[in-house]
């Protein structure tokens, strides 16, 4: 098979587990297998991909135009590459926890709830292969409302508010602010095709470019840049394995991604740094990743928590893109990984927690350590991938990312690191403290504790999310390896280099 | 000899397919006469577009008199589009009508009903075909008329005023348009369109014919709903019967926007209306205010056909800005989305009748829980509702690039904005129909509510189907209205 054969394959395989597990509905046991085979099938193919790419072929489809310069076509690059293996990973483990906790809740509807995964998994892989903008709003686009029916799940007034929210930050930025961005750059640039190089340079002044930078950054809404945050929270109402998709697997990754990518594709790390246009990103961004560790801390709620918790790790990504250099660069793109497998892990936890005890409050939460071992060690190893220590791979994405703001002259950037770091600490290590050390309500001093973890397929998924986050620790040189191809200029890179 | 005749046919064919229907008598037998001519229509209308689509000019002398002083049915490529289009929903909307006039109209009246729907059809493509002035003021009446009477067959007592308020305000728009006619014609001693173009290009900035453009103008925009001379459309949409209201919502309008780009661009544009004066501004205040404040109407709107005729003034808002943008992505944006809006409303409107079919009422409380009961009529109901908002992959998301590249091309960057905002609101009042339709738990009134029959399931389908085709391939939509904006434009010159 050729690789843009496999490239459409990607994007086939879950549309088709769609349809199957529509079909399927009526029996569980083959919905499921359903869901299990299409992850499996659609890792494979990612990887199949990857080892093309790594081999140095160019994988470029054939483009489909819409409107003279609309076209839908996909290519293949580092940094999509890179998306596109941590989102069909996680949709695995992502299934089997889901099974586990969809059967375990006895929630309700759990075909349009796979149905509607596996749609934005497809879409997900559209955005990650997406060779220009187009293509990757359009996907950009489906992804949000395929998620809307998932966020809504549970179907009662908070869940209608709540996907409000959602469907209305994300729908509304992504309309107001990026689609106008994209317009005026298909009339700056005549094109909209990812290039080496970016494709506005030398087209645009300071100020445009500085505007269309901003429309760009606060349209890209999944990439919950502060204030266009407020969908993060609102959307915890979702069944735990949602979260997970929006945290770790696609939404808020899409987000990012989006950024970066348009970052080095759009404007060109070169033409950002020399016009100096991108520089207020990196106060933006930097005010996001303390404020939100800051209101993470004020939040009992554990899933609240977490959600602001990934505002601040967002920023991180934003924060190191608008450094315009390789080293933050590849830090960010690194830190769509890590934090993936990191937040993944806490999330599982969460849920897990919620299943077996259906506690959902941190305060309730005293002693779970004690009934629930396995899943608060889990806890403690995402918490430290979270914070960034060493043997976790949240260190070495922090790492460049410290290195991307030394390059580039930021140094106030280095302390505002150390002090999210800190509050890192402080919002996630109480959990896990007190989860180990207090007494669990109503058992006696001495009196031996029952141990009652959630269901198999949940502690599974939990452990091997886990040691992800041990394996990338070492598993570092790869990942820096295949996005230097992103950023090192001029790079065998994309779809405009090709045609 | 067909092949010469094509232009006639267009409207004979349905004219006397009226006076058939009204003879027979019978109602499923007014339908087949109906269906069949229907069905002709579109082939008609392709086999004229495949003849103007090099961008020439039919010229068909009615009767055998010589234009200027006979009647002539000049074709081009702005009017074999609007042909198609009209010819092509009504053809569509034929199968789906028995099911929905069997429930909605008495049997001894169906026969009336089909007989005024084939004259109103003839009315509407005798209008966009005839290049005589006046000749298009007697098919607006033809069209008009019939549309009343249709109007009033409404099950809803309220149809009656409806009608009645419509039939005031269509009639007053129709004495402007005659006024602005007589007054074109006391300056130019002519009545046939391209002639007019011509003999107006050789008067000066003349009193008289300021005049009849201005009543010209207001005329026609009370035809085509234009904010804020849109007062008579909810109420028409919302109390005509299910499958009245599709074919205007998705027909009406867009043949007076065309008589709209005729005057404006072809037949005024060469004098002043670009250069003199400032009737591109009144446009664009008037298609803001439209895209503004009729959707946020829309969003209050408890009856949903009601809410969705808002929408429409909204949506002929988008239309109208293409005009005031008047550069060739912008008129190409405006002329698309008069396709676009076509078949997405007529797709929204077609799975509402489906539901008044089986529930009886289109309130948004009586819709309440129907995804579980109408699965598919539901879907297709939301995936035209993503049209409307402009979702990237549907054809409203085409309107919207053209519309925000010509405004951009044209200096008007705050426009863009506006524009992507206005469509926002559009996702407050299809996001209400959402939450009902899914979140709700099930009515009352919708508890043993079914799927439709086929024969209303798979027309609404194929129309939804293609605001997707239509989102994705675009060479027959965006690529002929580009042509047709082309053509519009080299009038300026």
């Amino acid at each position: 098979m050729t690789g843009p054969e496999l490239v459409i394959l990607a994007l086939l395989i879950p549309t088709a587990g769609a349809a199957l597990i529509a079909l399927t509905g009526r029996s569980p046991n083959v919905r499921e297998t359903v869901t299990l085979v299409s992850a499996f099938a659609l890792l494979a193919v990612v990887i199949a991909i990857l080892s093309r790419t790594l081999e140095g072929e160019t994988i470029v489809t054939g483009a489909f135009q819409v409107i003279p310069g609309l076209e839908i076509a996909f290519a293949v690059e580092p940094l999509g590459m890179l998306f596109a293996c941590v989102a069909s990973g996680l949709w695995i483990v992502n299934s089997i926890y889901s099974i586990g906790y969809m059967r375990g809740n006895k929630e309700p509807r759990q075909t349009s709830f796979y149905v509607c995964f596996a749609i934005a998994l497809a879409s997900t892989m559209g955005v990650a292969f997406a060779a220009n903008l187009f293509t990757l709003f359009l996907f950009y686009e489906a992804l949000t409302l395929s998620t809307y029916p998932l966020v809504t799940h549970k179907g009662n007034e908070d869940a209608m508010a709540g996907g409000r929210t959602y469907l209305l930050i994300l729908l509304g930025t992504s309309m107001v602010l990026l689609l106008p961005a994209i317009i005026a750059t298909y009339l700056i640039a005549g094109t909209l095709d990812f290039q080496s190089g970016g494709i506005l340079a030398g087209k645009a002044e300071g100020t445009t470019v500085a505007l269309l930078l901003a429309l760009f950054m606060f349209g890209i809404g999944k990439a919950a840049l502060m204030p266009m945050h407020r969908w993060l929270p609102a959307a915890m109402v979702a069944p735990t394995p949602v979260s997970a998709l929006l945290h770790a697997v696609a939404v808020v990754k899409a987000g990012v991604f989006t950024v970066s990518k348009v970052i080095i594709y759009i404007f060109g790390l070169n033409f950002l740094s020399e016009t100096g246009a991108g520089e207020w990103l990196v106060f933006v961004a930097a005010f996001s990743l303390v404020m939100a560790s800051v209101i993470a801390l004020t939040k009992d709620n554990l899933k609240a928590r977490l959600a602001y918790s990934t505002v601040s790790q967002l920023a991180y990504v934003v924060l190191g893109a608008s450094f315009a250099n390789a080293m933050g660069l590849i830090g960010s793109g690194m830190h769509i990984a890590m934090h993936a497998a990191g937040k993944i892990t806490l999330f599982f936890c969460a849920g897990a927690i919620y299943v077996a005890t259906h506690k959902t409050e941190i305060s309730d939460m005293g002693g779970i350590g004690r009934t629930m071992p396995v899943t608060m060690f889990a806890f403690l190893i995402g918490s430290l991938s979270i914070i960034g220590l060493p043997p976790l791979g949240g260190t070495w994405s922090k790492w460049f990312i410290a290195a991307g703001a030394v390059d580039s002259g930021h140094l106030f950037v280095i302390g505002v690191l150390i002090v999210s770091s800190l509050l890192n600490i402080a919002y996630l290590i109480p959990i896990v403290a007190r989860g180990f050390l207090q007494r669990p309500a109503g058992i006696a001093a001495g009196a031996k504790v029952r141990i009652k973890e959630a269901p198999f397929p949940c502690v599974a998924a939990i452990s091997i999310t886990a040691l992800l986050c041990v394996v990338l620790f070492f598993q570092a040189g790869a990942i820096e390896e295949l996005l230097r191809g992103a950023v090192s200029q001029p790079g065998p890179l994309v779809a405009g280099g090709a045609r | 000899m067909i092949a010469a005749n094509l232009p006639a046919l267009q409207v004979v064919l349905p004219l006397l397919g009226a006076v058939v229907c009204a003879m027979v008598r019978r109602g499923p037998l007014a339908w087949g006469v109906a269906l069949v001519v229907s069905l002709a229509m579109p082939l008609i209308a392709v086999g004229l577009l495949i003849q103007v689509l090099d961008g020439s000019t039919i010229s068909y002398a009615l009767g055998g008199w010589r234009p200027p002083i006979g009647i002539e049915y000049r074709i081009d490529i702005v009017n074999a589009f609007i042909l198609l289009l009209v010819s092509i929903i009504g053809a569509v909307i034929m199968p789906y009508a028995k099911a929905s006039v069997e429930a909605e109209i008495a049997p001894d009246r169906q026969p009336w009903f089909y007989a005024l729907f084939l004259l109103c059809l003839s009315g509407l493509l005798g209008m966009a075909i005839t290049g005589d002035a006046f000749n298009i003021f007697v098919f607006m009446e033809i069209s008009s008329l019939a549309t009343y009477a249709l109007i009033a067959m409404g099950q809803d007592r309220r149809a009656l005023l409806a009608a009645y308020q419509y039939l005031i305000m269509g009639t007053i728009g129709a004495t402007f348009y005659v006024i602005g006619v007589g007054l074109i014609y006391t300056v130019t001693g002519t009545l046939n369109l391209a002639d007019m173009a011509s003999k107006v290009g050789e008067i000066e900035n003349s009193r008289a014919i300021i005049a009849a453009l201005a009543f010209l103008t207001v005329g026609i925009s009370l035809k085509l709903a234009l904010f804020p001379l849109h007062v008579w459309l909810p109420n028409a949409y919302a109390y005509a019967p299910s499958m009245v209201t599709c074919f205007l919502a998705a027909t009406a309008t867009k043949v007076a926007v065309y008589l709209l780009l005729r005057y404006v661009f072809s037949i005024f544009g060469k004098v002043f209306v670009f250069a003199d004066l400032p009737l591109p501004e009144i446009f664009l205040v008037l298609s803001l205010a439209a895209m503004f404040g009729a959707s946020i109407v829309a969003v209050f709107q408890e009856d949903i056909k009601r809410m969705l005729a808002y929408s429409s003034v909204a949506q002929i808002g988008y239309i109208t800005l293409g005009i005031a943008i008047a550069n060739k992505l912008g008129l190409t944006g405006g002329i698309v989305h008069l396709f676009n809006h076509a078949l997405m409303k007529g797709a929204l409107f077609m799975a509402l009748g489906a539901v008044f079919y089986r529930v009886g009422s289109v309130k948004i409380d009586d819709l309440a829980g129907l995804g579980q009961r109408m699965p598919i009529t539901m879907g297709a109901l939301v995936l035209a509702g993503l049209s409307i908002i402009g979702v990237p992959g549907t054809v409203g998301f085409i309107s919207k690039w053209y519309l925000g590249l010509g405004a951009l091309e044209h200096g008007w960057w705050w426009l863009v904005f506006l524009l992507v905002l206005s469509s926002l609101i559009s996702v407050v009042y299809i996001g209400r129909i959402v939450e009902a339709v899914y979140f709700r738990p099930v009515s009352s009134a919708a508890k043993r509510a079914t799927e439709p029959p086929l024969s209303m399931l798979l027309p609404t389908l194929l129309l939804v189907a293609s605001t997707v085709y239509f989102g994705i391939d675009t060479a027959a939509s965006a690529g002929i209205a580009g042509r047709a904006a082309e053509l519009l434009l080299a009038g300026l010159r």
